[in-house]
């Protein structure tokens, strides 16, 4: 038994670090964020260059074929550089959902694109009263000849606003909560019938609500049989949540870090305030929280495809959701008013963690998962 | 052990609900929301409140106040928050102005308690500087005596309302000798002077109400001094204890709360409401139980001071206390939003994205992260408590 990294991943690992250390400073990030996609296309191109694109992609898709821990070691990188890019909607959703599903042809004809980074693409699952439920679904695929026709609005799509291509959860079947009867279509985003409103989120981030209005879409559009989308959702929703657990730990560990350094250097009443014995209890309470929710990210990792998988994932995101709230708070707690500005890089941490506790369930959804599993009602 | 109102009490209570029922509150709200219009929505309500004779309730009458007692202090607050009616701004009519009626001369009070009454005047304050924040008494900016002036010459910085002012009263230095504290003065400053220069500071949650102060050879009349010269620090301290009162804001907590808890009536999962949600319900008491508690400490802090013990060091339970609830319901507000509680709901988009009070939540979460540590950081007011109330 060991928790060593594979030469493999530590390549990545350093690829990733050395990236952000020559490439991708705070004000590039500034910059990038700025942009009116959120993110910098010159930045996704080195991304593919780098490889990046392909790890959780399989190898019959073309990819890397990268398991769980490949994608945590990238992510938690990420996490660290505060790099802005819609690499969860565009790989790990949009990506990771045509590779387990599309047809052979539709599969290539997507993803080598998607890996050479010159697609984008994005999930369109939520809905306006969906909250954390991902079968709540009321948008209607209606069967109609040979296709069907989509009729409904999604909300809050990330990467919406720059997506070429959409997967579509859609209702082929069933009523607004079932799980059966949802069906997933690959569409082009930029049909007629296809209505978007795109806003920013706080990480600077842009998502889009998408309406569609009497879309045709054809049979081979679809991704795995029809009404069987759920477990397509499930299955690449578990390995995005552990990616954004693992980006979310990248950046604890950051605020961490940042927060001991910042405290060494301010001075007040004649000494550095990492002096006050109430601050180090404070910033070993940060310490501990990254430490106990990097077991926990392992022990989800080493789960995948056991009968622990689960509980350890739901256990994860409540973790992260709740201990990255007080690594968030407390970083900027400690910075005192420097904390409140938007001009340094804390706040900026803070809100990413913000934005991955409101993805997939947050603390108290997964909490009351993970109570399900071991008392259950 | 009685908190019933008298009849009189009961008459006011009538008389203020009356007057808040009457006042323009939802037009004022809406420009004090928007950037361009906050100072002028801002300056009319406060000029409403003054012609009512209701702007400065606890000033003593001589001076232009209400000369409310403490109770009708808390029926007021209690009526104002009930018709979400905003507060005034603390900077002159909470903090300068007490200071200049207790320890201005008469010139003094003549010339500045007026236009302070009549919201004429826009005053921001002077304390913090870049090195010199929770240990306040090592602030730096100098003030030199030249002649019937002094020059001024440093930086403040946190200084909020800044861009808007037209004075400042601040804490410069005017000697370097003895204990820190002995060498500060209380200076006023006409914003408008050649010199001062302000520079804005962006917060986290996208909005402008920070700044810093330069102070460039600044020249300030010597009549602009409160009091003796390296005594501001005493005029000073006795004024942060009834800031901290003011930042327990425990009126507005509960009218939070009870937002929060019809927005719960609302929010769905799964088809049930989230009222019902037992994580939910859980942190709401929480909460509740916190404030309840803290109604009736504010309560227990308004009657020692009716029978003339002023805020003290229980202040700081007050602050304490009164800022974590509130945090503590920006938590939970936002968490209520869900999916949404990360939105910006700005310029890029003027249509309906699809939810209520998200994009507040998120801005209320950010800058509440501030309540923590502005009027002196929670920490220091426990190291305060543990010094001053428990004696260790
Ligand atoms: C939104 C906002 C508005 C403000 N408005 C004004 C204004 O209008 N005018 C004005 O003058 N100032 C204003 N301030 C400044 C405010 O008073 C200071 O931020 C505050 O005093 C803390 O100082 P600091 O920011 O330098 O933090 P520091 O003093 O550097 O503190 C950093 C951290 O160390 C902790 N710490 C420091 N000393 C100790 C100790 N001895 N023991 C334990 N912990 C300690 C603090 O609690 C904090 O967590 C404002 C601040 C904010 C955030």
């Amino acid at each position: 038994m060991h928790f060593n990294l594979s030469e493999e991943q530590a390549m990545l690992q350093a690829s990733t670090a050395r990236f952000i250390d020559q490439q991708y400073s705070f004000e590039v990030r500034e910059k990038d964020v700025r942009l009116p996609e959120g993110f910098n296309r010159d930045t996704w191109a080195t991304f593919a260059e780098l490889g990046w694109l392909s790890v959780p992609i399989s190898e019959a898709g073309g990819g890397f074929g990268g398991n769980a821990a490949d994608t945590m070691v990238l992510m938690e990188e990420l996490g660290k550089g505060l790099v802005a890019s819609p690499y969860i909607p565009t790989v790990m959703l949009f990506g990771s959902l045509v590779d387990i599903g599309a047809p052979e042809a539709l599969k290539h004809s997507l993803l080598e694109p998607l890996i050479a980074g010159q697609l984008q693409g994005a999930f369109a699952y939520q809905e306006r009263q969906s909250r954390y439920n991902l079968a709540d679904i009321k948008t209607a695929a209606t069967r109609e000849g040979e296709g069907y026709v989509l009729n409904g609005e999604k909300a809050l799509v990330m990467n919406g606003a720059a997506a070429d291509r959409l997967v579509v959860a859609a209702r082929t079947s069933g009523e607004q909560f079932d799980t059966a009867g949802i069906s997933l279509f690959v569409i082009d985003a930029n049909a007629t019938g296809v209505h978007k409103t795109a806003y920013r989120l706080m990480d600077g981030q842009l998502a889009a609500n998408i309406r569609f209005e009497n879309l045709s879409v054809t049979s081979d559009q679809l991704l795995g049989d029809e009404g069987d989308g759920y477990s397509l959702i499930e299955k690449v929703v578990n390995s995005t949540v552990l990616a954004l657990c693992a980006e979310a730990l990248g950046i604890m560990n950051k605020l961490t870090d940042i927060t001991q350094e910042y405290t060494k250097a301010r001075k007040q009443f004649g000494a550095p305030i990492s002096s006050f014995q109430v601050l180090q209890h404070r910033m070993v309470d940060m310490f501990m929280a990254c430490e106990q929710s990097r077991s926990l990210l392992y022990r989800t990792v080493c789960s995948v495809g056991t009968s622990d998988a689960d509980r350890s994932l739901h256990a994860l995101k409540y973790m992260i959701g709740r201990n990255g709230r007080m690594v968030g708070n407390e970083a900027i707690q400690l910075h005192g008013g420097m904390g409140i500005t938007d001009e340094l890089e804390v706040g900026h941490y803070v809100k990413r963690l913000m934005v991955i506790n409101t993805l997939f369930g947050d603390a108290d959804h997964h909490q009351q998962k993970l109570a399900q599993i071991s008392l259950p009602t | 052990m009685d908190i019933s109102f008298s009849d009189e009490e009961v008459a006011f209570r009538d008389q203020v609900r009356d007057f808040f029922k009457q006042a323009p509150v939802a037009e004022v709200t809406a420009l004090i929301a928007q950037p361009d219009t906050y100072k002028e929505g801002t300056v009319r309500w406060q000029k409403h409140l003054f012609a009512q004779g209701w702007i400065a309730p606890t000033w003593p009458i001589e001076h232009g106040g209400a000369g409310w007692t403490p109770t009708q202090m808390h029926i007021f607050e209690t009526e104002r928050v009930a018709a979400s009616a905003p507060d005034v701004l603390p900077f002159g009519l909470k903090m300068v102005g007490p200071v200049i009626y207790t320890y201005g001369t008469e010139q003094q009070k003549q010339r500045f308690l007026p236009r302070i009454l009549a919201s004429d005047d826009w005053w921001c304050q002077g304390y913090s500087e870049p090195g010199a924040g929770s240990d306040l008494a090592s602030l730096k900016t100098r003030a030199e005596l030249d002649g019937d002036h002094y020059v001024v010459n440093g930086s403040k910085t946190w200084t909020t309302g800044a861009h808007h002012a037209d004075w400042i009263f601040c804490l410069v230095r005017t000697s370097t000798e003895g204990r820190p504290q002995q060498g500060i003065s209380f200076l006023l400053i006409d914003m408008t002077s050649p010199g001062v220069t302000v520079r804005p500071i962006p917060t986290i949650n996208g909005e402008h109400s920070l700044n810093e102060v330069f102070f460039d050879n600044v020249r300030v009349p010597v009549e602009n001094r409160i009091g003796d010269e390296n005594k501001g620090w005493t005029y000073a301290k006795s004024l942060l204890a009834h800031e901290r009162t003011v930042i327990a804001r425990v009126a507005d907590s509960k009218r939070r709360l009870e937002k929060l808890r019809q927005y719960a009536l609302k929010e769905t999962e799964g088809g049930q409401v989230m009222a019902q949600d037992p994580v939910f319900r859980s942190r709401f008491s929480d909460i509740e139980a916190e404030l309840m508690a803290l109604e009736y400490t504010g309560l227990r802090v308004l009657a020692a001071q009716a029978s003339g013990q002023g805020p003290g060091a229980e202040s700081s339970l007050l602050k304490i206390k009164g800022t974590e609830v509130q945090q503590a319901i920006h938590e939970l507000t936002i968490d209520l939003a869900g999916p949404y509680g990360g939105i910006i709901n700005d310029s890029l988009t003027s249509g309906d994205i699809g939810h209520e009070f998200g994009d507040q939540a998120r801005k209320d979460y950010m800058y509440g992260r501030a309540t923590t540590i502005y009027g002196g950081s929670n920490e220091i007011q426990k190291n305060i408590t543990a010094k001053h109330v428990l004696g260790l």
